[in-house]
């Protein structure tokens, strides 16, 4: 099948802007369920891939498929919404009300390291590369990358001797 | 006007480093996107080179995860904070291009091809560490709020809210705002 750059442009736009909290599921129902471009054993193969990849998950899936549109639209929002804080963030109202949405936020990303925390295994060698890289970067503040030549080595070592 | 502390100095002695770094981290964000290299990003432009206030940082953060999009655009605007136009599309094209290379690279290189025992090992071994670095994320913005006992409250809610039901998550930070507004927080 061949798409055009232009229905690229205009899937991936969708997407994006109806992802609110992230795009992934949006993407699914989009590419597979919708416009059926990938089937459902391609996407997770394509996923896994772009899981793998550093860099933004969905974004990295959008490279092989189709990128402008996943950025465009919603740049120029952010950007707009940037502006407006840089005019009005020190109007006590519009900083109380970031403070709130900024706790939320810090809510939802827990959620989210839950959600992950779940999906692993319950052993003691990740849960303490867990700890020591929450403890190393979050609480104590260090720069990543001495924390990374660290943990990451340790965190491969034991993987790869199979210790869970 | 929110004053930026960067406002002074010349912008290529912003942009360059930032741009370098950001890059770096980019290639670092394996398993967890961007969110994963948040507190190093905070870390460097808060703390190590005072271009932006905490504060900032978690309203960049906050403002990209309520708007539609990838939330890694919070990065266009902290980059647009620390040193406007430049700054956002500078930061943008460090974090997108350098995994999009590799990305583009790897696809040529290697069709479908399973991963194989250091691969496995690779993934596997760096997943425990993505999730300790995603919740230093969360700990990171709440202490750059006001960070006392409501927002704690306000954020443990969130993620109860947001484990427990299926709510848009959208919802949840408009509640945040709400709180915030009539002074909660």
């Amino acid at each position: 099948m061949k798409i055009s750059p232009l229905q690229l442009f205009i899937a991936f736009s969708q997407m994006a802007l109806s992802g609110f909290g992230g795009v992934l599921p949006f993407a699914y129902r989009a590419l597979v369920e919708r416009r059926r471009w990938l089937s459902a054993e391609e996407f997770p193969k394509l996923l896994a891939l772009s899981q793998v990849m550093p860099g933004p998950t969905i974004c990295n899936l959008s490279v092989m498929f189709g990128y402008r549109g996943m950025i465009a639209l919603p740049i120029a929002i952010v950007l707009v919404l940037g502006i407006g804080y840089q005019q009005f963030g020190d109007l006590p109202p519009v900083r109380r009300a970031l403070a709130g949405m900024s706790a939320a936020v810090a809510g939802l990303i827990v959620a989210t390291a839950v959600k992950m925390a779940r999906a692993m295994p319950r052993r003691i060698a990740p849960i303490c590369l867990l700890a020591l890289a929450f403890a190393g970067v979050g609480v104590m503040r260090f720069p990543l990358l001495p924390v990374m030549a660290f943990v990451a080595p340790a965190g491969i070592l034991l993987a790869w001797r199979e210790r869970w | 006007m929110v004053n930026s502390p960067s406002a002074d100095a010349p912008v290529w002695s912003i942009v360059g480093p930032l741009s370098a770094h950001f890059a770096m981290l980019s290639l670092m964000a394996i398993g967890g996107g961007v969110v994963m290299v948040a507190p190093e990003m905070q870390r460097y432009v808060v703390d190590a080179h005072h271009w932006i206030s905490a504060e900032q940082f978690s309203a960049a953060y906050a403002i990209a995860q309520a708007a539609p999009g990838p939330n890694l655009l919070f990065v266009t605007l902290v980059g647009w904070q620390v040193a406007g136009w430049a700054g956002a599309a500078v930061a943008t094209l460090a974090i997108l291009l350098p995994p999009a290379a590799l990305t583009i690279a790897m696809m040529r290189l290697s069709t479908n091809r399973a991963p194989g025992r250091f691969g496995r090992a690779v993934g596997k071994g760096l997943a425990p560490i993505s999730v300790g670095l995603v919740f230093a994320t969360g700990w990171i913005l709440l202490r750059g709020g006001s960070g006392d006992w409501s927002a704690v409250a306000v954020a443990l809610l969130a993620a109860f809210m947001v484990l427990r039901t299926t709510i848009n998550p959208v919802w949840m930070i408009a509640a945040g705002a709400a709180a915030g507004v009539m002074g909660l927080i």
